[in-house]
């Protein structure tokens, strides 16, 4: 019993551990996203609030909070307050099966340093991945508005063609480690990242990955230039921060996807394991940052034609030449 | 076939773009290459920002701000209260009274700019025939108070000649005040007398 209790507890510790940072990590990354494009446009960015503006998620979050939640009259009332909630929950669970340390010993007793060792962590993945596509899709219906409705459904559509894409570029690595937990996939890598025999599978998974979580220059449900805002136009207050909290988890989560897959996950020299699955995560999010500086938008045909005839058909063939080349 | 089916039959699909050599995806990604490279360059530049409150640049001198009541060269009111800038002005911010003082001067008894509705549009700069409207480069006019954004005639009175430094109205209008008389204007000629100036 006691140590049912003890090992809930470090449970429990873990889930608020990863939640905190996650969350935390969310905040800053709206800041660092805001400053860095900034200079990318050779502007300043925020830096009102405290010094280098770092107070100014405090603020944002403030202001988030204080603003009235509309709830258009036409709207489906039950659905449309769902609606981000499902985006941010499915985003933060998919962060319960990534490791971020080895195994360590904690009074005699073997503490993994996961939330949760699924033997299918990757198949949980990419579930909640696709469950997210819920949240922007059922959002834009439940507003009754064209422009969210428009958002919605390129939401789907193109998450749904990205999400085979995604699946498929990451077969090589199962096969390479020979099983589908996360943590098994990062003990794999031990002698050397599968980025070094993997290059094609983790340009896919990273392709696919940004436009998973909706960003430039795959931020067609979002598009602010032809939809408003796209699928989250008639939101405000914090359910519209929850769609912004889900989409940056969502960049951090598939952040430590690309660390886990494919550039050893925590492990790395002399540093804590923990500290490098961090500093991996944070350098594949300041890539994507500068992937939005940098790149326009696709258009909705150029992003199908991306989709189906060139990743999709690629990851295929990868996987053919990883299944014979591993079969040797 | 219904006329406008055979319309769409006549327009050919838009070839899609395909690559054609390597020579071609190479230019591609050379080209993806080089705006990664601009924007991290970017990033090393000083941002180009101009910071408000602590800069304030200061603005050309035609940019149209804070509306203020000129003086001709003497010192005078150039309002003459003729109603053309209260006329022109497309949201009615301006209104006034006309006078006219004993030395048959016309003036404005008093003159009221509503600001808080004012677009600093200029029109009535455009339209004032006596250069005693303008609009100055004075930018920061914003208050808590929206009464106080209503300017009464000592408010929006200076004692300069704003950007017209010469023109004075009187002087070369041909109306008759206590300082000329008809035909003493500049470039103005005695009148005639339209009896003895018969053909």
């Amino acid at each position: 019993m006691i140590a049912w209790i003890a090992g809930f507890a470090v449970l429990l510790v873990k889930i608020g551990l990863v939640l905190g940072v996650l969350l935390f990590l969310a905040a800053y990354l709206v800041w660092a996203e805001r400053k860095l494009l900034g200079r990318l446009q050779i502007r300043y960015g925020p830096n009102r609030a405290g010094i280098f503006g770092l107070l100014q998620p405090i603020a944002d979050a403030i202001k988030m909070m204080t603003k009235e939640d509309i709830v258009p009259e036409a709207a489906d009332r039950t659905i449309f307050l769902l609606a981000p909630a499902v985006v941010a929950v499915t985003a933060m669970l998919m962060a319960a099966v990534v490791p971020f340390g080895p195994t360590i010993t904690l009074w005699g007793r073997q503490v993994p340093m996961v939330v949760t060792d699924l033997n299918v962590g990757l198949l949980f993945v990419f579930a909640m991945s696709s469950l997210g596509v819920y949240g922007v899709a059922l959002g834009g219906w439940a507003s009754n508005s064209k422009f969210a409705l428009l958002g919605g459904i390129r939401g789907a559509a193109q998450m749904i063609s990205y999400e085979l894409a995604l699946g498929l570029s990451i077969v090589p690595v199962v096969m390479l480690a020979g099983s589908l937990s996360l943590v098994d996939i990062v003990d794999a890598q031990a002698s050397y990242p599968f980025i070094l025999v993997q290059p094609v599978a983790f340009v896919i998974f990273v392709v696919s990955a940004m436009a998973e979580s909706k960003r430039i220059p795959f931020d067609l449900p979002e598009a602010e230039n032809e939809l408003g805002a796209g699928y989250h136009t008639e939101y405000s207050g914090m359910r519209f921060g929850m769609f912004f909290i889900g989409e940056y988890v969502h960049m951090q989560v598939l952040g430590a996807l690309i660390a886990v897959f494919f550039l050893g996950g925590w492990r790395g020299p002399l540093l804590p394991g923990p500290l490098w699955l961090l500093i991996k995560i944070i350098v594949v999010a300041l890539v994507m940052i500068w992937v939005r500086g940098t790149l326009p938008r696709l258009r909705y045909d150029q992003l199908m034609a991306l989709g189906w005839k060139v990743l999709i058909p690629a990851a295929l063939a990868n996987i053919v030449i990883t299944g014979a080349v591993v079969l040797l | 076939m219904n006329p406008d089916e055979r319309h769409y039959r006549k327009l050919k699909p838009v070839p899609p773009q395909r690559f054609r050599t390597i020579s071609e995806i190479g230019e591609a990604l050379n080209a993806l290459g080089q705006g990664f490279v601009t924007t991290f360059r970017h990033l090393f530049r000083k941002p180009i920002t101009e910071e408000y409150p602590e800069y304030k640049r200061t603005l050309p001198e035609r940019s149209r701000a804070r509306i203020v009541l000129t003086r001709d060269p003497d010192g005078n009111e150039r309002c003459v209260a003729c109603y053309l800038c209260s006329a022109a002005c497309p949201v009615s911010c301006i209104s006034m009274q006309s006078a006219e003082d004993d030395n048959g001067r016309r003036y404005a008894r008093w003159f009221r700019i509503n600001f808080g509705r004012c677009i600093y549009c200029g029109l009535c700069e455009e339209a004032c025939p006596t250069s005693a409207i303008q609009l100055t480069p004075q930018f920061e006019h914003v208050k808590r108070e929206i009464l106080s954004m209503v300017y009464e005639k000592e408010d929006l009175l200076v004692d300069h000649s704003g950007k017209d430094k010469t023109y004075n109205f009187y002087r070369w209008a041909g109306i008759r005040t206590g300082d000329r008389d008809k035909g003493e204007h500049e470039r103005e000629d005695k009148p005639v007398n339209v009896r003895s100036n018969m053909p």
